[in-house]
């Protein structure tokens, strides 16, 4: 294989600024596929992905472009994951590219997540050309994104393709430029084996199989692979490279190639993104670099709705984590919910697309805690728990302090909005880092967080006090002492531990409050009187009453009315089954929700 | 032999007339304007339905009948004495039936009230709802409380001694001291009304009053306004010798609806017209609620909605039998079901007793003057 006909590159871009619909007319515009055989959206191969109009997991795509020197170039276009919650998944996959195609929307320009990809793909030493999309739009404004890309990233911008990907107008330059711009890959295919495992999915037929960027060496149908970080060791049963959609085998992979190798390998927890496959007789002396074990940042407890549902949960658990190795989860009780799941995730969305998973394609009725960053406990006696579920915090005369993880936000927002932004990260006990300009309308916020103040419905906030213009992006920095309480919730005298939560010891009593009110609202009336107490400590913070109820009768009932009135009767019934007992006060699910929507100042 | 006992061994006869002069904001019955032409052809279609439900219960004899609506005032004389005319050439009608004619103030006069008696109507059922004339303009009633008294008198001129007056609590703006206006209003009427219905207002969904509860425009009294009115309603009605018998009805000794009786104890019944409901042979039917087909074909739109098992009858034994104050009879459910209530509902029945809201009395089991509050409560126990 000649390397110098190789171009392994990806496309980069913010949400919704069009690096799918790029994708598709790339791959639409070379070879192996013609128009007909093209989905919607070649890339993006998950109904729930299209419907959020992100893409979850990585995906490589080989094709084929003969350019207009005449000669034919092999494209590996390799997707990227959009979004924050797998920043690591994207580093990894940047890693395997040689450049990278920005793409920059013609009327909204440079946004946060641009400049976040951007330095992404820089940081990784990669080749970054801008092209220009959405040229067709009433609002585009080709130059005055030119001159921002230059001005804010500072990348030559100015023969950036200007294009339309919708309406496939400027592709050919975009195809050129892979040509021109990105340099081939380089690496010694006689060199020991080291590929970088960027990807993996798990098959049914074919077990793990897994997504390598082979930078030295060669791999072949027998070869011995070993992943340097978990040791797993087998032999390989196919390579191959990715047709649009599908696999296709092939006799080798050398040093610049990209493809896939399956090597009857049962779990993904063998092969970990970011680790090193090598030649296990005739071994690498050193890892690629970057590797690290991916850890969850969010918990929440999960619950099946119906108790009967619990090992139905627990396979579907199974399941996905077969495709999604960053998914954690270990069996939990709660007194109020019964048996259920601890779930770690990435970060919220990938908790939401993992809980809407569950719902829609195992069809499971679902109810999840509160979510919950990791916080450090460091007890008197010495040792540090990582706390996952506020309901196991030591008693407050065991711990000596507690850390929580700190993000560093940056948030691109118009320059109208600036003060009520700052006003929101002030509220969420933001450290103000720096502000700056990076044109005369726009700027450009950076900030420290507490996580726990921003994984709840930050984005929410941020959206409507900015209408829509701000832009948000953010990495984990670090952990900082931090001064937390547990908020506990009694309901009729009775703590029910799914509800508790740690809280920033300032913020307690607000959100004490906002909780009882929440719960009143939440919690149907009984026979008998309910109060709703916030604590803590042991000490009482706030609280409400759920009155007694007074009236529940249906004043009239004749001969036509009989079979609706059992019906309403019997859907009362029903709704009243689907309650959570908590001593002798029937809960509805979705108090258990409602700590998610506290804050309704927006 | 009491009242119930003889409904248990009767049949019922419901018959529906949908048209109303106006509808109220409150109403979600079957019923609508309509011209003479399309009420005198329902009639024409009514009459064939009788015909044909006689012709399958030969030898059925009706405890009761029941004109209901909608008005079924509103249609012109000729009409309820052909149809009364049909009923009986088709059924056997007991010698003591009760026979009730629902009527709204303003619809009938002196003549229209002799021919119902003429016909053998012994009932009168006035939908008046308030004394006060602010309260029914925000109902959506076409009359004033002045009209509701000159119909009534003509009805006890016309010789009607069981009359029943409709009212209702909890209309917006209405006060504990209006409500209480009402109540003495109707119970001091000279010839006072022989039965009082006295509901709360259920606002419904598909209504005027719905939407504009939705919108948060429906002034509806507040909860302690509610409940003050609703526990004086029995304290009034019985200082004037009423004595309540179900959730929402008071009547003087042996004035208790047979008909509606009938519902709350099981007594099997027909009912004829668009929408109306069915129960016999242990099942429930309805009628097409489409009065263009119906009026096509009034014989075949009657469709069976649901067969009911042991399970579903001993539970609508429950649960209708516990709206009456009297409650139900444990050796009555004995004999009709083969299993002892405290058997089948033991657990359910000692923790509402327990909560206050059931209690027994001799051979009855009845719902307590919370449980009568609460009677949801109760019945989804036994659902």
């Amino acid at each position: 294989m000649d390397k110098s006909l190789i171009r392994n590159f990806c496309i980069v871009a913010h949400i919704d600024h069009g690096k799918s619909t790029l994708a598709d007319r790339i791959i639409e515009k070379t070879g192996l596929l013609t128009a007909r055989e093209m989905q919607e959206q070649v890339l993006d191969n998950m109904d729930l992905e299209r419907e959020r109009g992100i893409t979850i997991k990585s995906q490589a795509v080989r094709t084929v472009y003969k350019a207009a020197d005449g000669k034919e170039y092999i494209f590996n276009l390799i997707d990227t994951p959009g979004h924050v919650d797998f920043n690591y998944e994207v580093s990894r996959s940047l890693a395997a590219c040689d450049g990278a195609i920005l793409v920059v929307d013609a009327a909204q320009g440079v946004e946060a997540q641009t400049l976040a990809n951007v330095y992404l793909a820089l940081d990784h030493n990669l080749d970054v050309f801008p092209v220009i999309n959405k040229i067709d739009l009433p609002s585009a404004e080709p130059q005055r994104v030119k001159d921002e890309i230059e001005d804010v990233i500072g990348i030559e911008a100015q023969d950036a393709p200007l294009i339309s990907a919708k309406n496939g107008i400027g592709i050919e330059d975009v195809l050129e430029a892979v040509v021109k711009k990105i340099p081939a890959p380089s690496g010694d295919e006689n060199a020991p084996l080291s590929a970088l495992i960027f990807d993996s999915l798990y098959d049914s037929y074919k077990g793990v199989i897994v997504f390598v960027r082979v930078m030295n060496g060669t791999v072949k149908k027998g070869t011995r692979i070993k992943m340097m970080a978990t040791g797993a060791t087998e032999e390989v049963v196919e390579v191959g490279y990715f047709g649009a959609g599908r696999f296709i085998p092939c006799d080798e992979l050398s040093a610049g190639m990209v493809g896939y190798i399956t090597a009857s390998i049962k779990t993904l927890s063998e092969t970990e993104v970011g680790d090193t496959v090598t030649d296990a007789d005739n071994p690498c002396s050193e890892p690629l670099p970057g590797y690290k074990k991916v850890q969850p940042v969010v918990y929440c407890g999960v619950y099946p709705a119906d108790s009967a549902k619990y090992e139905d949960l627990k396979e579907a658990l199974e399941k996905l984590q077969l495709n999604d190795a960053s998914l954690f989860f270990e069996p939990e009780t709660s007194l109020a919910l019964g048996f259920g799941f601890r779930c770690g995730f990435l970060g919220l969305l990938h908790l939401d697309i993992i809980q809407e998973r569950l719902e829609r394609e195992y069809d499971l009725d679902l109810v999840t805690t509160a979510p919950s960053v990791v916080y450090k406990v460091y007890k008197t006696d010495g040792t540090v728990i990582d706390l996952t579920n506020p309901s196991n915090l030591p008693d407050p005369s065991e711990i000596e302090y507690m850390e929580e993880p700190i993000v560093n936000a940056e948030i691109m927002v118009t320059k109208d909005f600036v003060g009520s932004i700052m006003e929101l990260c002030q509220q969420r006990r933001g450290r103000y880092i720096s502000m700056e300009y990076i044109e005369a309308g726009r700027a450009l916020i950076k900030y420290e967080l507490p996580l726990n103040e921003i994984i709840y419905d930050f984005f929410d906030a941020l959206k409507s006090r900015s209408r829509g213009y701000a832009s948000f992006d953010y990495d984990l920095k670090g952990y900082e002492k931090s001064s937390l309480v547990k908020l506990d919730i009694l309901i009729n005298k009775e703590q029910v531990d799914a509800l508790s939560f740690i809280v920033h010891s300032e913020s307690a009593y607000e959100r004490g409050r906002k909780m009882c009110e929440k719960l009143k609202d939440e919690i149907p009336r009984h026979l008998f009187e309910i109060p709703i107490q916030a604590c803590v400590g042991g000490r009482v913070i706030a609280r409400e009453t759920v009155k007694a109820m007074r009236k529940d009768v249906l004043a009239k009932c004749y001969g036509g009315d009989i079979t609706r009135k059992k019906k309403l009767l019997e859907k009362q019934k029903e709704g009243k089954k689907r309650m959570r007992q908590v001593g002798s006060v029937e809960i509805p699910q979705s108090a258990f929700m409602s700590v998610l929507k506290l804050d309704d100042d927006n | 032999m009491t009242i119930i006992d003889m409904m248990n061994n009767g049949f019922e006869l419901y018959i529906h007339i949908p048209f109303c002069v106006k509808k109220c904001l409150y109403c979600d019955f079957l019923s609508f304007t309509a011209d003479a032409e399309v009420k005198e052809k329902y009639v024409r279609a009514l009459c064939e339905e009788i015909i044909s439900a006689g012709e399958e219960r030969q030898g059925v004899s009706l405890s009761s009948v029941f004109i209901g609506g909608g008005t079924p005032s509103i249609l012109p004389k000729e009409a309820i004495s052909k149809i009364m005319e049909c009923i009986r050439e088709n059924f056997v009608i007991c010698k003591d039936a009760e026979i009730t004619i629902e009527c709204n103030p303003g619809t009938v006069d002196a003549e229209k009230l002799g021919i119902y008696r003429e016909c053998g109507i012994n009932r009168i059922s006035f939908g008046l709802q308030s004394a006060q004339d602010d309260e029914l303009k925000r109902l959506g009633r076409i009359h004033t409380f002045d009209d509701f008294v000159s119909s009534y008198e003509s009805a006890v001129e016309a010789g009607f001694t069981n009359i029943n007056v409709d009212l209702m609590s909890d209309i917006p703006g209405q006060t504990v001291k209006s409500w209480e206006d009402t109540l003495r209003k109707v119970c001091g009427l000279e010839h006072a009304p022989a039965h009082i219905s006295a509901y709360s207002l259920i606002v419904e969904e598909d209504t005027p009053f719905g939407e504009m509860q939705s919108e948060g425009k429906l002034d509806i009294p507040d909860e302690d306004t509610d409940r003050e009115m609703y526990h004086m309603t029995p304290r009034i009605l019985s200082e004037f010798g009423y004595g309540r018998y179900e959730i929402s009805n008071y009547s003087k000794p042996g004035f208790e609806c047979r008909h509606n009786v009938g519902y709350w104890t099981g007594v099997p019944y027909y009912g004829a017209g668009i929408d109306a409901a069915s129960y016999y042979d242990h099942s429930r039917y309805v009628n097409t609620d489409d009065i263009e087909s119906y009026m096509r074909d009034p014989v075949s739109c009657h469709y069976l909605t649901e067969k009911l098992g042991s399970e579903d009858l001993m539970s609508e034994y429950m649960i209708l039998g516990l709206r009456m104050t009297k409650g139900v009879s444990f050796s009555e459910f004995e004999r009709r079901f083969d299993v002892s209530m405290k058997e089948k509902y033991g657990h359910q029945i000692a923790g509402f007793e327990k909560d206050g809201l059931l209690v027994s009395a001799g051979d009855f089991l009845k719902l307590t003057e919370k449980g009568l509050d609460l009677a949801n409560v109760v019945m989804r126990g036994f659902i």
